[in-house]
């Protein structure tokens, strides 16, 4: 009897809840939905993009580190959460400068990843390793960089407020990653995610992304200024973008071993 | 009175507070995203996050500067720490470094230091409309070698141009680079098969970086693509021979005498310069297939290291021509690599003549992948099967060594990062199990600052025999120190 009561009352509750908030886009959109839209507003906007990013590593003892380098992007399909290829040429620092670094990125499978070194003239494969490690030394692993599978995790929707759809997300696969759970502040009207909290087993947040400038670029929202901090490596890095175009007719070709030994200048500008 | 009120407030402060934390606000919308421009007084207390310029509620995250209706009155800061900025002028990049290591077993042929030089690389790209130039050269004070007067072919003195070449594109689907470059491919790891392209062995035992293991070639090189295949042609219109063991750094096996020898036995090979006759081709098709990358190779030109011997005792460079394939791709969540190459030894296409290199076949299996958390290991099992074996041991003169038909070689490699990537820590090992040989590369380097590098390592060779391909290389066991100042 009490049991049956307890329900109802989470049930009315639930649903007084829920039509509270319930605004227009809200009703149309399942949880699922709005987690593929914040991949695609994070990780697709436009059928190709390019951009200049410069990151600033700082590390637990506050030395700082750099990282500058062209990232270009392209959409096969132009499909949202589909597959995409990424041509990165390093600028700085000095060390790995004129590096470049290719990427297939497969839904459904391991990346494929090449990098060139050309002091050895070596196109050189690189195996797929942890989406979870740093990349490039950075506060940010490769799947913050390329995008994390929108069907990787089970979505809830915890709360809704006028700017956010707040969702937490819970690994399918628990022994792959090494979080237990995070919240994302989704943006209502662009679906971009604004803030992400990355939880351990004791629910202690440990690791935070969050979004610090957005720019309107060729109709398309970006983000242009985000930090990554974790307390468990100790530090941040902010991670800025510049010369952000989208739509800029990248042939698919570039993203080839042809354009790693020789890089596509006139596309890099 | 009015103490006793503040002491209440911050009492009910201090309570409901963490209930706030607790309910967790929204982060602030960040700039771009927010609805007005950031305003200080509209940030949160410390408990939740900020509000980025220009949210309304208070109660979650500021929108960020962007996301707001209204652009954001603070302009981003987009400027860069120039801290560790020093540059050079016209547009050069480079390094310096210094560079100095030492045997660590007694060598009564060579000299204790096996490396001790200042290096400082100059790098200028020139890009153009229709070309795109490129000049690399080391300025190199080498207190080990003997002879200082330069040698662009052979690397020597104290000027070494590494690449001077012009990338041209005549037509879309070509890419034409001509001029002195370094050239590479196959998917070897340290071991090359069709790569045919001349390598500095001494420079890669006595513990210069990587880089260098690679000689320039001078040469032109020609790419075609398509969507059938890309196709390859590399034209070395004067044979470029490796940088090899010459006794003159490193000791080796002499079989004449009998033992090993250095600076008292050196090899002065008959080195084949005629222009446009004594030249190099190599070619290359190569597709993706899948996630599979295949190719095809073929070569026709002359042995890299002075493999015959003319009946005086003069070493020699033979003809030789290769051809080979070979395929890379995912493999059960590590790379799988395979190549294939037979190697036709031309001026002993019988393989009974005892004094030049014979025929051979090679083969390479390969695997690498990561086996914890930024530990990537890589294993390859090589092998070398002479072709015309029994007319081989049949010609041999009374007394002479048989050689094993069949060289095994494995190689590991063990790459563990650490430190935010700062510390790389790696160890590679060539062994032989039937010479019972082998080479063990040990290095560690630390990135002291973005600019900064600094490197220890090793270079062990071991072996039962005297005679055997890293087994003579034994008194050139060295430990090496470098720092390097990128700019």
């Amino acid at each position: 009897m009490i049991k049956k009561t307890f329900i109802a009352v989470t049930a009315i509750a639930a649903s007084l809840l829920s039509s509270a908030h319930a605004q227009e886009p809200v009703d149309a959109l399942n949880v699922q939905d709005i987690v593929d839209r914040a991949s695609a507003a994070a990780y697709y906007q436009g059928r190709d993009g390019r951009a200049s990013v410069h990151m600033a590593i700082l590390d637990a003892q506050g030395r700082e580190r750099t990282r500058d380098f062209v990232i270009l992007r392209t959409d096969i399909d132009d499909l949202d959460n589909g597959e995409q290829r990424f041509y990165v040429l390093f600028e700085r620092p000095a060390d790995i400068s004129k590096t470049a670094f290719l990427v297939w990125k497969h839904a459904d499978a391991n990346d494929d990843r090449w990098l060139y070194l050309p002091a050895l003239d070596l196109v050189k494969r690189i195996a797929p390793s942890d989406e979870r490690t740093s990349f490039v030394g950075s506060h940010f692993f490769y799947e913050d960089v390329s995008g994390r599978g929108p069907g990787e995790d089970d979505h809830v929707l915890e709360e809704e407020t006028d700017a956010y759809y707040v969702i937490r997300s819970t690994p399918k696969d628990a022994q792959g990653v090494e979080f237990a759970s995070y919240k994302n502040w989704i943006h209502k009207t662009t679906f971009i995610p604004v803030k992400t909290e990355y939880y351990d087993a004791s629910g202690e947040a440990y690791r935070t992304y969050s979004a610090t400038a957005v720019e309107t670029i060729d109709g398309n929202p970006t983000v242009v200024e985000a930090t990554m901090a974790d307390t468990r490596i100790g530090g941040e890095t902010r991670m800025s973008y510049g010369d952000v175009a989208y739509d800029i007719d990248l042939p698919e070709d570039i993203f080839s071993e042809r354009y790693l030994r020789n890089p596509p200048r006139r596309h890099l500008r | 009175m009015a103490h006793r009120r503040t002491i209440f407030y911050a009492t009910a402060a201090s309570l409901i507070l963490p209930a706030m934390a607790v309910a967790q606000a929204p982060p602030p919308l960040p700039a771009g995203l927010s609805s007005e421009p950031a305003e200080q007084s509209e940030r949160q207390n410390s408990t939740t996050p900020d509000l980025p310029s220009g949210l309304e509620e208070p109660s979650e995250p500021a929108l960020p500067p962007g996301l707001a209706l209204e652009a954001a009155d603070k302009p981003r800061d987009t400027s860069r720490d120039a801290r560790d900025d020093f540059a050079l002028p016209f547009g050069l990049s480079g390094f310096a470094e210094a560079r100095l290591g030492a045997r660590i077993v007694d060598d009564p042929t060579q000299k204790t230091l096996s490396v001790g030089e200042v290096r400082i690389q100059l790098e200028r790209d020139v890009e153009t409309e229709h070309a795109n130039f490129r000049f690399v050269g080391d300025f190199l004070y080498d207190g080990v070698a003997g002879d200082h007067s330069v040698n662009l072919e052979k690397g020597r003195g104290f000027f070494d141009l590494r690449e001077a070449n012009v990338v041209l594109r005549p037509v879309n689907f070509l890419d034409v680079k001509a001029g002195r470059q370094v050239l590479t491919w196959g998917v070897g790891d340290l071991y090359f098969i069709n790569d045919l392209f001349p390598k500095d062995f001494r420079s890669f035992f006595i513990g210069r970086d990587d880089e260098y293991l690679k000689a320039p070639s001078d040469a032109v090189r020609l790419s075609a693509f398509s969507d059938i295949a890309n196709v390859e042609f590399v034209y070395t219109p004067r044979f470029d021979a490796d940088r090899s063991i010459t006794g003159e750094r490193l000791s080796y096996f002499n079989p004449a005498l009998g033992r090993i020898a250095g600076r008292d036995a050196i090899i002065v090979a008959d080195l084949p310069d005629a222009w446009f006759s004594d030249d190099e081709f190599a070619g290359r098709a190569y597709r993706q297939i899948g996630a599979f990358e295949t190719a095809l190779y073929g070569y026709a030109g002359i042995w890299k290291t002075p493999e015959g011997q003319t009946p005086l005792g003069r070493p020699f460079h033979p003809r030789l021509a290769v051809f080979g394939a070979s395929l890379r791709g995912p493999l059960k969540g590590g790379i799988a690599t395979a190549e294939f190459g037979h190697y036709l030894s031309r001026d002993d296409l019988a393989g009974s003549n005892p004094l030049i290199r014979n025929s051979e076949s090679r083969l390479l299996a390969g695997y690498e992948r990561e086996i914890a958390t930024e530990l990537t290991a890589s294993a390859q099992y090589i092998v070398e099967i002479i072709s015309d074996f029994d007319a081989l041991a049949g010609a041999l003169p009374a007394g002479a060594q048989t050689p094993d038909r069949v060289r095994h070689l494995v190689t590991l490699r063990l790459t563990k990062l650490m430190l935010n990537q700062n510390l790389t820590l790696s160890g590679f090992n060539f062994w032989s199990p039937n010479e019972q040989d082998g080479y063990l590369r040990l290095r560690a380097s630390y990135k002291l600052s973005d600019a900064l590098l600094a490197e220890v390592g090793g270079n062990i060779f071991y072996g039962a025999d005297d005679n055997t391909f890293f087994g003579q290389f034994e008194n050139n066991t060295n430990l090496f120190v470098g720092l390097r100042r990128n700019f």
